[in-house]
């Protein structure tokens, strides 16, 4: 049986894509046969950060509305062949996704697949409410600003009460906190949120900081999810990521800034 | 000639008015038992206004003749002034006697709630009484009969979220900036609280709010209210209970 994971923020921009290719190429990796669904219909962007925007034929809702098969539309990752890449339709309009469509499709793959990552637009409107309609865990993504915070705070009132497992009644939603676009510095200076502050307002089981990284906008440009760049500060996060997912214990990093030269040679405080 | 000064205006307020819940439809033991409770406090059900709730009779099935039964009211002294629960013959009738037929909103049913205790929810029907008389006094803390519900939530209310307790409401988790908690009892969270509060919604001026770390956006109890701009920078940031003294809000740390 299948685990289906969403990944949500409520705000845009903050790295949700990113980090839904990151973690399932790194759940592929490790051995997991994974798909990963673009929910954000009329702005396909996974296939790019996959690099697989070429091979794109057929989309999710031509999996909906019975116009292709699920093999069909699925994309076998060129990277990592336990990896397949359902992608969001550019053309069509939002209207054709469906709760019954949708739950067709997650149903055929969860059994096939062991984990589904289900990359969700911006906002909470009925495309976010679908991808994490059916969620068994989500990643919350959250940048370190309050606009963003609450955003994230408004998606977890939506996961606690507008999920199948809600209506259900069955065990909640497991939440789980990625902090994105970390910047050890502009939090010295008081220009972005600490760690602390975004968990005395959220306050979620951390599975990750993610840090600014210039490795993500390159790894985004050549189609490789920044995860296989595993010498990149983001690529070793995610890593620890999917690690920690998995349930190893990892300390956490990139908390605090890189260590400046003479504190380097100095051995300053930790 | 143009006359400026208004003729009437509109508010909207609330008015209380006890309720009598028949459990039976015996009209003799009715009378009976009713006889016996004005007995024990005469001053008190003298001309007292009544709300007539027929929602269990009708639950058991058991018809009611609403005509007698108003009859039989006004006969010992009350002036019946609203009927909920009725069956669509009793809700004629009453429109026939110009008695307002009030829609129930489901008692202590809360938009979200963990476990919620309601007394109804062991009903013993051999040991019922034929009636109840819920009264307000002159003191307000009789007026809600809250005391004895209350709803419990344990998981955190996030931003968006509303829950609405006609009860006392006992949060343990966190509110979050954004959320709204009402209750028409009292508020208890045990932990942070950043929205907003709203205890006594239905007037009860004695309702009071307690919380471990006073943030709120908006605290009201039976309308009164304060904003996070009005609140004392003093109690900010502690454990606190909020009451009302003379249209007043107390804000004072429980030490
Ligand atoms: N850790 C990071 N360091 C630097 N840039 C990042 C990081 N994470 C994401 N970005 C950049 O932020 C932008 C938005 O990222 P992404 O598309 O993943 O966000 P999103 O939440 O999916 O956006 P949308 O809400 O529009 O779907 C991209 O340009 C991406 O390269
Ligand atoms: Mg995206």
């Amino acid at each position: 049986m299948a685990r289906i994971i969403v990944v949500t923020s409520g705000k845009g921009g903050v790295g949700k894509t990113t980090t839904s290719a990151a973690i399932a190429m790194g759940l592929a990796k490790r051995g997991h046969k994974t798909a990963v669904i673009d929910f954000d219909v009329g702005l396909r962007n996974l296939d790019l950060i996959l690099g697989c925007e070429r091979r794109v034929v057929y989309d999710f809702i031509n999996v909906i509305n019975g116009e292709a098969t699920l093999n069909q539309a699925l994309i076998r990752d060129k990277n990592c062949n336990l990896l397949y890449i359902l992608p969001a339709s550019q053309t069509r309009d939002k209207e054709a996704l469906t709760q019954e469509g949708v739950g067709k499709v997650l149903d055929e793959l969860t059994r096939e697949f062991q984990y589904i990552v289900c990359d969700s637009p911006a906002g909470i409107e009925k495309g976010a409410n679908l991808a994490l309609y059916f969620a068994d865990d989500a990643f919350v993504v959250t940048n370190p600003e309050i606009s963003s915070v609450r955003d994230s705070d408004r998606m977890l009132g939506i996961l606690s009460s507008k999920s199948r497992r809600a209506e259900r009644n069955e065990e909640p939603i497991k939440e789980y906190l990625l902090l994105t676009r970390y910047d050890p510095d502009r939090v010295k200076l008081g220009e972005m949120l600490s760690l602390d502050d975004v968990q005395e307002i959220l306050s979620l089981q951390l599975l990750g900081i993610i840090p600014e990284s210039k490795s993500v906008l390159s790894a985004s440009n050549a189609g490789i999810p920044v995860i296989l760049d595993e010498k990149s500060e983001a690529g070793q996060a995610y890593a620890d990521v999917v690690a920690r997912y998995l349930g190893e214990e990892r300390p956490h990093r990139f908390i605090d800034g890189k260590q400046g030269f003479l504190r380097r040679l100095f051995g300053g405080k930790k | 000639m143009l006359n400026t000064s208004p003729v009437l205006e509109f508010k909207s307020s609330t008015f209380f008015a006890p309720i009598l819940i028949l459990f039976n439809n015996d009209m003799a033991a009715i009378e009976e038992t009713l006889h016996a409770k004005i007995n024990l406090a005469p001053e008190f059900f003298r001309d007292s206004p009544l709300i007539i709730d027929l929602r269990d009779l009708n639950k058991q099935n058991q018809d009611l003749d609403f005509t007698h039964l108003t009859q039989l009211l006004r006969r010992v002294g009350f002036f019946p002034v609203g009927i909920r629960g009725g069956n669509d013959q009793q809700n004629k009738q009453a429109r026939a006697l110009s008695i307002p037929i009030d829609t129930v909103r489901e008692q202590g049913a809360p938009i979200i709630a963990g476990n919620v205790q309601k007394p109804e929810i062991n009903p013993q029907p051999s040991s019922q009484p034929v009636a109840t008389v819920v009264k307000p006094s002159a003191n307000p803390a009789a007026i809600a009969p809250v005391a004895v519900t209350s709803t419990l939530v344990t998981q955190p209310i996030r931003s968006g979220q509303r829950i609405y307790a006609s009860s006392d409401l006992i949060i343990t988790s966190q509110v979050s900036a954004g959320a709204e908690i009402m209750a028409e009892g009292n508020i208890h969270v045990y932990n942070t609280l950043r929205g907003r509060a709203l205890a006594g919604v239905h007037g009860n001026t004695s309702a009071r709010i307690f919380c471990f770390d006073l943030q709120a956006e908006l605290i009201s109890i039976a309308g009164d209210y304060k904003t996070s701009e009005d609140l004392n920078k003093q109690t900010y940031h502690s454990p606190v209970q909020i009451y009302l003294q003379d249209h007043a809000l107390i804000i004072k740390e429980i030490a």
